[in-house]
């Protein structure tokens, strides 16, 4: 059922301080929460036509770029709000960046929730607003959605898929399979925080570890980065498996080695301890507004140095290059104890040691 | 970080390599020292094998000293028996069957605990046994179990939860008890025939509960040299620099380079507790080492009410290894992970077959994930030339 078959904006109808099944049944029940939650906050021109699809004009796109980019993407995240930020933000943070890292710039988005239930409206609300206020600071509209309600159980709490279009600026061509031998390797600060702060809101740690997920929306830093070293080869958010993961799959795509360097990677303090204790591997934690890119290495400085201007980029980081040297496919880093280690693709979900 | 940086400055590590490069010569030099090999070095421990690793350790030491990785990862020596024993138990829709991460993965006869939970039985990965008997206070209508396993390390925090238990009343909490013990497993390895070990790194964290005496019989009677090691990266180079200064001077004795955790005689409250609850196993069957006398530790019968093998049935059928698996003669030292047929073939991280790729402590895994795979084909080019010189290209 699309939210937009509703008819124009609307307030106030909602009675039901929770969730039911009702809200899924596409009758007056349904009509009311999309009027009263997700219209009421997402407010925009190409909603309000309220038809069963978004309509663009093709000119208008095209002044932004010789290419369409489309992506998608679910966010389950446990627990649904979490320091830092909440399963809304990151789902708009989260599909802009994907949107971004293609060197797109990002337009339009579309939001379909599945509902458990049971949760309180007051609760859904604040997710939603979340999501209209992170993606008017993005630049984006959220043009069409779907709201489904399922039985208890049949979800936890809600899933939110949001779907994006954006337009990829001309001239600009990255891939995981452009890497070359001296290229340097980039990120935009400190690793792993997102990651830590799940694990550690999940609450069975009992750890009170003052970190907060790094969740932000990285087009604005990725327009400052191409700007200052055009040739930049490949760019990618450092989501689930982390920047191990990321170096894995552009050493395996480009046929090349890459070595990085534990000394100037960059990790706080407390996430560094955060996994002492447990015993996981920062490289492999998830993060939400970590970027890796690779730039030749006569553009490296001015992407550093253009990067550290912008707030999300303050603590960029040269951590490695790509070898001349070395088994293709290859990610190794140097250890700071001057040893060399292997640096793998995660194997299933990294499991806290025992002893 | 404070008090973990200071263990891993490059700068003293740089010393300690060039000592243990000129002490490994000295010793080689030595009439008594027998043959071409290396000095072969057995860290007992996992905890030390996945050090090991994550610093390159390895890649750092010369030519003339190869570490052999042993059996002290508890995970990986866990029979397929009891795991599905574990399975079984799970798999009673009363009971919350919790457990350490690392034992998730491991395969039973026909699943793993995690493939248990996707099916449906309610597993739940908690970080010490204090959170499963919490779990026991938050569901009193359901039967919580913890899975205990580890050696000495981990036995006095299950041992102190159930005294916990028992002094609150609590009817609905039970141990799955799987804890071993060091001690009868570095004789069986040193009892082994096939065994080449010049000596040891003693486990740091064992040690720390049960002190440094129990190693003496390693020392007097079999003549090898043991450190009980710490685990940051300059805990083990110092350590094996310590072993290697014996070697040099002919010594065998235990010392103890982790003084700063590690009391003389371990740790009185951690050993009450243990006694208090546990009592020795007749024998313990491990997986790749087979049956070892009084290597397990059982409830005692006062515990019986605590007991998840008593107080549920599992179905305890002793499950063999598979035929193709070698991981008890890696675990001895015998032969090294690469030497093994199925090694990154049949036997990889997400398809282990043998107990050694199951855990990143296990010998396989960490080979297979951190090791120097280019040394390690040196290796096998090496070994095939000894083995059948015939078949070398020239």
């Amino acid at each position: 059922m699309n939210m937009m078959q509703t008819s124009k904006k609307r307030h106030g109808k909602l009675v039901s301080p929770i969730i039911t099944l009702a809200h899924g049944g596409g009758g007056k029940a349904m009509r009311d929460l999309i009027d009263d939650v997700f219209v009421e906050a997402f407010n925009n021109d190409a909603l309000n036509t309220l038809e069963d699809q978004a309509r663009f004009s093709l000119k208008d796109l095209a002044n932004h770029g010789d290419r369409l980019a489309m992506t998608t993407d679910s966010y389950v995240v446990d627990p649904i709000f979490f320091p830092g930020g909440d399963i809304g933000k990151l789902a708009i943070c989260g599909t802009v960046n994907d949107l971004a890292v293609g060197g797109a710039i990002p337009l339009y988005l579309t939001c379909g929730v599945i509902i458990e239930e049971g949760m309180s409206i007051e609760t859904l609300r604040k997710i939603v607003d979340s999501m209209a206020k992170t993606a008017r600071e993005a630049g984006v509209t959220i043009v069409t959605g779907d709201t489904k309600v399922v039985n208890r159980g049949s979800c936890d709490k809600i899933f939110i898929n949001t779907a994006g279009i954006g337009i990829i600026r001309e001239g600009i061509d990255l891939g995981s399979d452009k890497a070359q031998a001296g290229d340097a390797i980039l990120v935009n600060g400190l690793l792993g925080d997102h990651g830590a702060t799940i694990l550690n809101a999940r609450g069975d740690m009992e750890l009170s570890a003052a970190i907060e997920s790094d969740c932000a929306a990285l087009h604005e830093l990725i327009d400052v980065l191409l700007k200052a070293a055009p040739s930049t080869r490949f760019i990618r958010d450092a989501t689930r498996g982390g920047l191990a993961s990321v170096l894995n799959e552009v050493a395996a795509s480009s046929k090349v080695a890459i070595e990085i360097i534990e000394e100037r990677t960059p990790i706080r303090p407390e996430v560094k301890g955060f996994c002492e204790i447990l015993g996981l591997d920062p490289l492999y934690l998830a993060n939400e507004g970590k970027l890796v890119c690779i730039v030749p290495a006569a553009e490296a400085e001015a992407a550093c140095a253009a990067m550290r201007t912008h707030p999300l980029g303050q603590h960029t980081a040269h951590i490695g290059n790509v070898m001349e040297n070395g088994r293709a496919g290859r990610v190794t880093m140097q250890t700071l104890f001057g040893g060399k280690r292997i640096v793998d693709m995660l194997i299933g979900e990294q499991l806290p040691r025992i002893c | 970080m404070k008090y973990v940086d200071e263990f891993r400055d490059p700068v003293k590590a740089k010393v300690l390599l060039k000592e243990i490069t000129q002490l490994a010569n000295t010793i080689k030099e030595q009439k008594s020292y027998s043959g071409k090999r290396p000095i072969y070095i057995m860290e007992v421990c996992g905890g030390h094998t996945h050090s090991i690793f994550r610093y390159g350790i390895e890649t750092l030491l010369p030519d003339t000293i190869e570490l052999i990785h042993g059996p002290g990862c508890p995970v990986c020596v866990l029979p397929m028996g009891r795991v599905d024993d574990c399975i079984s138990l799970a798999e009673n829709p009363k009971v919350i069957f919790t457990t350490f991460g690392d034992a998730m993965r491991v395969p039973g006869s026909k699943k793993s605990l995690l493939a248990a939970k996707a099916n449906g039985a309610d597993v739940r990965m908690v970080y010490s046994p204090m959170d499963a008997l919490n779990l026991a206070r938050k569901n009193p209508e359901r039967e919580v179990i913890f899975f205990g396993l580890g050696f000495e390390t981990t036995m006095p925090s299950t041992a102190l939860t159930l005294l916990q238990a028992k002094a609150e009343g609590i009817r609905n909490f039970s141990l799955f008890c799987n804890h071993i013990t060091i001690i009868p497993t570095i004789k069986a390895v040193l009892d082994s025939p096939d065994l080449q070990l010049d000596g040891f790194l003693g486990p740091g964290h064992v040690s720390m509960v049960i002190g440094n005496q129990p190693y003496n019989f390693i020392a007097d009677h079999y003549h090898k040299p043991i450190v009980v090691a710490g685990f940051e990266p300059l805990d083990i180079l110092q350590s094996i620099w310590m072993v290697l200064k014996q070697l040099a001077a002919g010594e065998a004795r235990v010392e103890n380079q982790y003084n700063r955790i590690v009391p003389e005689a371990g740790n009185d409250v951690g050993l009450n507790a243990i006694a208090e609850v546990f009592e020795l196993r007749e024998f313990f069957e491990w997986r790749g080492l087979g049956s070892i006398d009084h290597s397990g530790v059982k409830m005692k019968d006062s515990w019986a009410a605590y007991d998840a093998e008593k107080k549920f049935s599992v179905p305890a059928i002793a499950i063999a290894d598979p035929k193709s698996c070698q991981c008890g003669e890696v675990l001895k030292g015998a032969i090294k992970p690469w030497d093994c047929k199925v090694f990154g073939k049949a036997c990889t991280p997400e398809t282990p077959m043998g107990a050694l790729m199951v855990s990143s402590e296990g010998a396989c895994a960490a080979y297979y994930q951190y090791g120097d795979l280019d040394k390690l084909e040196a290796y096998r080019i090496a070994a095939a030339e000894i083995n059948h010189p015939e078949s070398m290209p020239s």
